[in-house]
């Protein structure tokens, strides 16, 4: 998009324009996305909680007689094939979802941050050559290292989000080299070198702080991405295996019985779209928040 | 530009090689003794014995890569350790099945994406813009799958109007193959156009804001042709990019559509391998796969070039 | 005001505006704004950032941003209806074609993608001024060649990235200019450039202009540059004309105290008893937030309780001032 760099943003270019009526709209407009993503994340992660102490059923129970009952008051969304309620199921699925996403985020996050920062800071050279490995792996996506992930270690949950995690480490790396690289171009950090500070103190004390916004808007991003990989490779047999409750898993079930059951799918499907879009919608407007870069168009 | 188009070559080579061992090491090496995964660990000493020789994993590992990797230029991935079939030709002939769906599917995506994004960046800050963004935010959102499962309820199973899996190349017969293809193809393409829809509606925004838009109009073109005559070749620059990016996402996409609709593509030749702890099948799939998202972000690297004049100069 | 009434009637307008005001939701970013050019005539409008003048600009040519609006009226000779209520398709028949524009940042202002001549040949083609892709290829370097670009056959051929700034502006021109208009708009065209350019390109505009009989727009913030171009002047300030007048007169006796101030700011001789340079107090309000009644009056050294209300025109459409104190009136003595 470098093609694009040297044109001076929209609005803020024409002195004619007040710069308040150019960008009051998106101003508007940011805490929809970040409300909305909000409240997605926050309901998610209640309905997890919640299931750590109550949930409706047991959602593990098999109940012979319970067999794939229709949506009332017993059952809110229903019964699967083997007579568990499909409401338990899913909010304890909403456990599996959240655990999936944190840990691979954090892996990716823990990793990825220090290392971009690292390479940012190193001499040119070796920085651009570390780069050109890290651009290499983004050639692994997430689901197929997780499918290798598999075929060596065995599937489980627990390989899932290590193999996501991992996949997501160049993202991170990225992100934070090329924040790390216009960090290091300032004024402050010029004045700070000058003034004799090493580099380990000023990547402390400028760097981190000022990358720390773009690190939060790539996390959401990333949890997004992770909700979707997990949910896929369950889907597939690869992710958290049964009798655990898992979205992805859950849809798989469903398929099967798309024949008898054509909408079965609906409930978990709606729950992983649901997260997904909060994770994303979050990310967006914590993207316009957070990023120093947004602030600086605009202010200009 | 030639040394330029030298030195991204170079790079992808570099790539290839790095991916290679990569790859390689992750497969063959971190698992241990590919005969005794292969044959589990009940085997006699005796049986895996004469399985290292017969396959030649007794000899030194650097030895292995270098056969294993030189013969991927023509397509040689060696034989299964489970079926014994050559690994090449099957990989061709499931690539082709994918191919196909992958096209489709990119073609859905991009009359999709397009007009959608052109549309809601057009009208951007008035109802229908805000109302088209949503409609992409949210069909992001959903996976793939689950679109594919949701078509096969509706339309195969509630309306009975098309078959809710299954492959018949096209050669053979092409309305069947059609009727297969459109399914699978919908729910790859739908929701990569609505990822793609974004795209172009931000590049979209930008290249309205541009100086050079205004002037086209001030020469006297009306909106809608100076966006059609300056505007979109602009903005086909960024797009290009993520497009070719997107078509590595489409085809690691397309393994899990394969398995909603049971194509008999690259995705389920390699869950199968899985399945069969066909490591060496796995690791020729995976390799298949790693090397067509290098060499698509290596064309859209070169397309870039060629698109924009700017780059062109630059080294 | 000897030298005005030595002036003949101005001729038949080629473009009057009457009444222009651009709004964004109710607030008024340019108000109530007249002023008409006759064929050939040069006219400079100039004002800070912020003041109005390029929106006046877009207004005429019809390329203000969506979320503005424009009311009044502006006519153009020849052309039945009024300009503001014409459809947009009548509007793009018009500009590049009897509008010409030059925008201030040339940097900017050309299609990346696209080799500069077929840029020029584009806008001989949209109006049908040449018949076929040779003709209007041919007709462009001819343009080109106008604007004294050395080796318009080579220039042609090349991307607005290989080319400077001033030879960017140049290629504007040259299209602006290509059919021939009846108004030339020019944005600020030379603050941009190297000062060194400038000048030529302040010629250029003028041979131009002069060779087709064109009438000018000069819109700058830079009273000298102004001053060597054009005719007659239009002071803007917050939106609204303050004063207009002929060169000579309005930069030897300005009337409105903005004036003034532009021009002791722009004097770099005149220093005051303290050895600053003058500037004109305080600072354009952000947002476009000006006053009620006299826009300039948190700004004016003869402010007061009379500013509260806007205070008319006072003088002909050409010549004359908004101010309820104007210098030579007898009113602003005892003030300031």
């Amino acid at each position: 998009m470098s093609s694009f760099g040297p044109a001076p943003p929209p609005g803020t270019s024409d002195p004619t324009l007040p710069v308040g009526a150019m960008s009051s709209g998106a101003r508007r407009s940011l805490p929809a996305s970040l409300l909305v993503g909000g409240v997605l994340v926050g309901a998610i992660a209640v309905t997890a909680l919640v299931s750590l102490l109550w949930t409706p059923h047991d959602p593990l129970l098999v109940e012979g007689s319970q067999r794939l009952q229709g949506p009332g008051a017993e059952y809110w969304f229903g019964t699967d094939r083997f007579g568990r309620d499909v409401v338990s199921r899913l909010m304890v699925g909403a456990r599996t979802t959240l655990l999936v996403g944190v840990v691979a985020v954090g892996i990716a996050g823990l990793i990825g941050t220090p290392l971009g920062v690292l390479m940012g800071m190193s001499p040119r050279v070796l920085g651009e050559t570390v780069m050109r490995f890290n651009d290499l792996l983004l050639a692994f996506p997430a689901l197929l290292l997780a499918v290798m992930f598999g075929a060596v270690y065995g599937s489980s949950t627990l390989t899932a989000m290590i193999a996501i995690g991992i996949a997501s480490i160049p993202v991170f790396a990225r992100v934070a080299r090329s924040g790390t690289l216009q960090v290091l171009a300032s004024d402050y950090v010029l004045a700070a070198r000058s003034a004799g500070r090493g580099p380990l103190a000023i990547a402390v004390r400028h760097v981190l702080p000022n990358i720390s916004g773009l690190v939060i808007v790539q996390a959401s991003v990333s949890f997004a991405i992770a909700v979707l990989a997990e949910a896929a490779l369950s889907f597939l047999g690869f992710g958290t295996q049964p009798p655990t409750p898992s979205w992805g898993r859950m849809l798989q079930e469903a398929q099967e019985l798309v024949a008898v059951r054509p909408f079965q799918a609906v409930a978990p499907g709606a729950s992983i779209a649901l997260a997904v879009l909060g994770f994303n919608l979050l990310g967006d407007g914590l993207r316009d928040r957070l990023d120093p870069r947004l602030d600086d168009r605009r202010g200009a | 530009m030639l040394v330029q188009l030298a030195r991204r070559t170079a790079i992808l080579l570099a790539s290839l090689v790095v991916a290679s061992i990569l790859v390689f090491w992750f497969m063959w090496v971190l698992p241990g003794d590919p005969a005794q995964v292969a044959l589990g660990t009940g085997a006699t000493e005796e049986a895996v014995a004469e399985m290292q020789a017969r396959f030649g994993t007794d000899r030194p590992v650097p030895v292995q890569y270098l056969d294993w990797v030189t013969g991927l230029p023509q397509l040689d991935f060696g034989q299964s350790y489970v079926t014994g079939a050559a690994i090449g030709p099957l990989i061709i002939d499931r690539l082709l099945v994918s191919l196909w769906l992958i096209g489709a599917g990119m073609l859905v995506a991009l009359v999709i994406a397009v007009p959608l994004g052109t549309l809601s960046a057009v009208h951007h800050r008035r109802p229908l813009g805000t109302a088209l963004a949503g409609v992409s935010q949210v069909g992001i959102a959903i996976p793939n799958f689950l679109a594919g499962i949701l078509l096969i309820g509706l339309v195969s199973v509630s309306w009975q109007l098309l078959p809710a899996g299954g492959w018949v190349p096209p050669d053979q017969d092409v309305v069947q193959f059609l009727r297969r293809l459109l399914l699978p193809a919908l729910s790859l393409g739908v929701i990569e156009g609505a990822v793609l829809a974004r795209y172009v509606r931000s590049t979209v925004l930008n290249v309205l804001r541009e100086d050079f838009l205004r002037t086209a109009r001030a020469k006297g073109l009306t909106p809608g042709r100076a966006l059609v005559r300056h505007g979109l070749r602009n903005a086909a620059v960024p797009v290009v990019t993520v497009l070719g990016l997107q078509l590595a996402v489409l085809l690691v996409g397309a393994v899990v559509v394969e398995r909603v609709f049971v194509v008999p593509g690259l995705g389920s030749l390699l869950l199968d391998g899985v399945a069969n702890r066909d490591l060496l099948l796995v690791q020729g799939v995976v390799m298949v796969l790693v090397v067509a998202v290098l060499l698509l972000n290596y064309l859209v690297d070169v397309l870039y070039t060629v698109l924009d004049p700017r780059l062109r100069a630059t080294a | 005001m000897g030298a005005v009434s030595a002036r003949p009637d101005p001729p038949p307008a080629v473009l009057d505006v009457a009444g222009l005001s651009v709004r964004t939701g109710d607030h008024a970013l340019v108000e109530d704004v007249s002023f008409h050019l006759g064929a050939g005539e040069r006219v400079g409008l100039i004002g800070e950032s912020g003041s109005g003048k390029s929106l006046t600009a877009l207004a005429i040519m019809g390329l203000l941003p969506d979320e503005l609006s424009a009311s009044g009226h502006i006519r153009l000779r020849e052309v039945e209806r009024d300009l503001l209520s014409a459809s947009e398709t009548e509007r793009s028949t018009l500009r590049g074609d009897r509008l010409g524009m030059v925008f201030q940042e040339p940097m900017t202002a050309l299609n990346p993608l696209m080799r500069v001549g077929a840029q020029v040949a584009e806008v001989l083609r949209i109006h049908g001024a040449v018949s076929g892709r040779e003709a209007a290829t041919d007709r462009a370097r001819d343009l080109l060649a106008a604007v004294e670009l050395p080796d318009p056959e080579r220039i042609a051929r090349r991307y607005p990235h290989q080319l400077s700034g001033g030879q960017r502006q140049r290629v504007m021109l040259a299209m602006a200019l290509a059919n021939g208009p009846d108004l030339l708009i020019c944005d600020e065209p030379t603050t941009a450039l190297d000062v060194t350019v400038q000048a030529q390109m302040l010629k250029l505009i003028d041979d131009g202009v002069a060779a087709r009989d064109s009438a000018l727009l000069f819109i700058s913030h830079d009273l000298a540059v102004v001053a060597t171009v054009c005719d007659r002047i239009l002071v803007m300030y917050g939106g609204r004309i303050v004063e207009a007048g002929p060169t000579r007169a309005l930069l030897t006796r300005p009337r409105h105290p903005y004036t003034e101030g532009l021009m002791a700011a722009s004097d770099l001789e005149a220093v005051d008893a303290a050895g600053r340079l003058p500037t004109i107090a305080g600072s354009v309000p952000p947002d476009g937030r000006f006053p009620d009644g006299c826009v300039f009056r948190n700004r004016c050294p003869r402010g007061d309780d009379a500013c509260q209300a806007w205070p008319g025109w006072t003088g002909e459409q050409h010549d004359g001032v908004a101010c309820w104190y104007p210098s030579g009136s007898g009113r602003e003595a005892g003030r300031g």
